[in-house]
């Protein structure tokens, strides 16, 4: 609805330094953020799909899943290495473990679930250590949760007001987002008459997903602008279509192969442009001085400067 | 540990000298930010940055210039700092804030979390770099480079507490003297960043300068994030439990 976007959010007056930005915005390239952010959120769902899969005894699902959550993890671990400035230090990564440093937690998080569907998918391959794969395959599944959730609060803890504002429903767009696209994957790569519950993620995940996105748009005014105009604009709304459009075919797909191809690749793309458009919508309104002054002296006129009580 | 140190950066005396950028990238051997004529004012260095360690912002007001050294925050409760998963930013003996170019790996994650837009990653390079507040100097006995060469001692150096008390005093008697705007920019340690080791006199609003008007550290609210997420992983799990939850074929 991009006409009732001006009622609701009136021009705000401001003052700045010729212009420019008061942050840095993020520096993180593309493809290789939205890239990670995907295969990691993906890995992470299909790793508690597999642990589903095996208590409920669904074989021929649970190997697509190990395999899913294993490709995901070890995909997403080459885009987040290739990202640092210094790719031969990422272990410094491992040199200490820190509560307030999301991406600590994500890396010891991601160490973790990507050794665990590596011992998950080793063993369905090759039939080696069965107990061993079905551990680890249950673990992955504890670890994936984990995985699909952090990196929301890895965007969220920085000052780009976008995301920062963003903490309650960026989990939300996220995990949805992993189980769709989990499910897509698994959907893909598993016969239709198995791959019920696979669909019903999908279609399941893409609405939460969808619901997640509109709600915080909403909820932010000012702030949630960017991921209404402009490239994040577009890419937000290609996303919305393609995962509202995938999701919804996904509750029909079992009927054929070629309904099942164009939920899983709608659903696919869908989740991509979420990530790459959450990150762009980051860049954008660090960029825009007018998404840091404008909340803070808004705060400072109704007498409430932030404080940091506890600390 | 020994007192915490830091700066009190006067504006009203600064004379847009840049002696104190120069000071800097000679002692700190901070490469060139290339010079760029912005066609908005004397300013040829833009922000601070990865190699812009002091920054001269120049604002011309209708009959008067208002010239500003900034400079890294050295924050209470720093975020780059917080956030950082290596451990390369540190807090030195000085209560300072300081980035160990030998650990770091170039994540980038503290260039976001500054509330303040300091710290940035050098791409040739690819680590964060930022003002260490003359870190070697200050182990040294001396005093940083910047504050040193400052002729008009806008910039000065020396224990928090001193120089917050100097700032209170330095204030009143402008007002006193009529210069009603003067007002202090980071001294309060109430602040949402806990008050920050580097603190300014301005004569105008904060964002007048390039500088944000209430600045939060983004972890203040990292308790909360953890929350939304956790709940998102249980709904997460919820969902997959009830998408296996039907009958087998
Ligand atoms: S101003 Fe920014 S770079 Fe400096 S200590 Fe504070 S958060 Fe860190």
């Amino acid at each position: 609805m991009p006409r009732r976007r001006d009622e609701m959010v009136p021009d705000a007056e401001f003052r700045s330094y010729y212009g420019q930005p008061v942050l840095k915005p993020p520096i993180w390239h593309e493809p290789h953020m939205p890239a990670y952010l995907y295969l990691g959120g993906l890995s992470g769902a299909a790793g508690a799909m597999a642990a589903a899969a095996r208590l409920t005894g669904r074989d021929r699902l649970e190997l697509a899943a190990r395999m899913a959550a294993f490709a995901g993890a070890s995909a997403g671990t080459v885009f987040l290495v290739a990202e640092l400035g210094r790719p031969m230090r990422f272990l410094n990564m491992l040199r200490v473990f820190k509560l307030t440093s999301p991406m600590s937690v994500g890396s010891w998080t991601l160490a973790a679930h990507s050794g665990l569907t590596g011992v998950a998918a080793g063993s369905a391959v090759t039939g080696l250590l069965p107990l061993a794969g079905d551990a680890a395959t249950l673990a992955s599944g504890l670890t994936g949760v984990a995985m699909a959730t952090y990196t929301a609060v890895l965007l969220a803890d920085t000052a780009v007001p976008a995301w920062h504002e963003g903490m309650r429903e960026l989990p939300f767009l996220f995990s949805g987002s992993a189980l769709a696209s989990a499910g897509a994957a698994l959907m893909l790569t598993t016969p239709r008459a198995l791959a019920g519950p696979a669909r019903a993620a999908a279609a399941a995940g893409a609405m939460a997903e969808v619901v997640a996105g509109g709600l915080m748009e909403r909820r932010l005014g000012l702030v949630g602008e960017p991921y209404r105009e402009g490239r994040a604009g577009r890419l937000m709304r290609a996303s919305r279509a393609l995962t509202l459009g995938g999701g919804l075919l996904a509750t029909v797909a079992g009927r054929s192969r070629t309904l099942t191809a164009l939920s899983g690749l709608a659903i696919t793309a869908g989740a991509l442009c979420t990530r790459f458009g959450v990150l762009e919508a980051g860049r954008a309104s660090a960029k825009d001085p007018r998404y840091t002054v404008v909340p803070q002296r808004d705060r400072l006129d109704a007498g409430q400067p932030a404080s940091v009580p506890g600390r | 540990m020994a007192e915490r140190m830091g700066f009190f950066t006067d504006t009203t005396v600064c004379i847009g000298c840049k002696a104190c950028e120069v000071a800097c990238k000679e002692w700190n051997d901070v490469p060139d930010d290339g010079f760029v004529f912005r066609a908005t004012s004397y300013d040829n260095t833009g922000a601070l940055g990865a190699s812009t360690w002091r920054h001269v912002a120049f604002v011309e007001q209708d009959g008067r210039w208002l010239m500003s050294s900034d400079v890294c925050k050295h924050c209470t409760h720093a975020a780059c700092l917080d956030v950082c998963p290596t451990g390369a930013l540190f807090r030195t003996e000085f209560d300072t804030v300081v980035v160990q170019a030998d650990v770091c790996n170039g994540c980038g994650y503290c260039v976001p979390a500054c509330p303040y837009g300091v710290i940035d990653r050098r791409e040739d390079d690819g680590r964060a770099w930022k003002c260490t507040l003359c870190y070697d100097r200050l182990r040294g006995g001396m005093e940083p480079a910047c504050a040193k060469a400052c002729p008009t001692k806008s910039i000065q150096f020396g224990p928090l507490d001193e120089l917050r008390q100097r700032a209170e005093e330095r204030v009143e008697r402008l007002h006193a003297e009529g210069t009603t705007e003067a007002r202090l920019y980071g001294a309060d340690p109430d602040n949402g960043v806990g008050g920050t080791g580097a603190f300014f006199l301005l004569l105008d609003e904060p964002e007048t300068y390039g500088l944000p008007p209430d600045p939060v550290v983004t972890t203040r609210d990292l308790p909360a994030m953890w929350r939304w997420a956790g709940g998102a992983a249980l709904a997460l799990a919820a969902g997959v439990a009830v998408c296996f939850a039907g009958r087998k074929p």
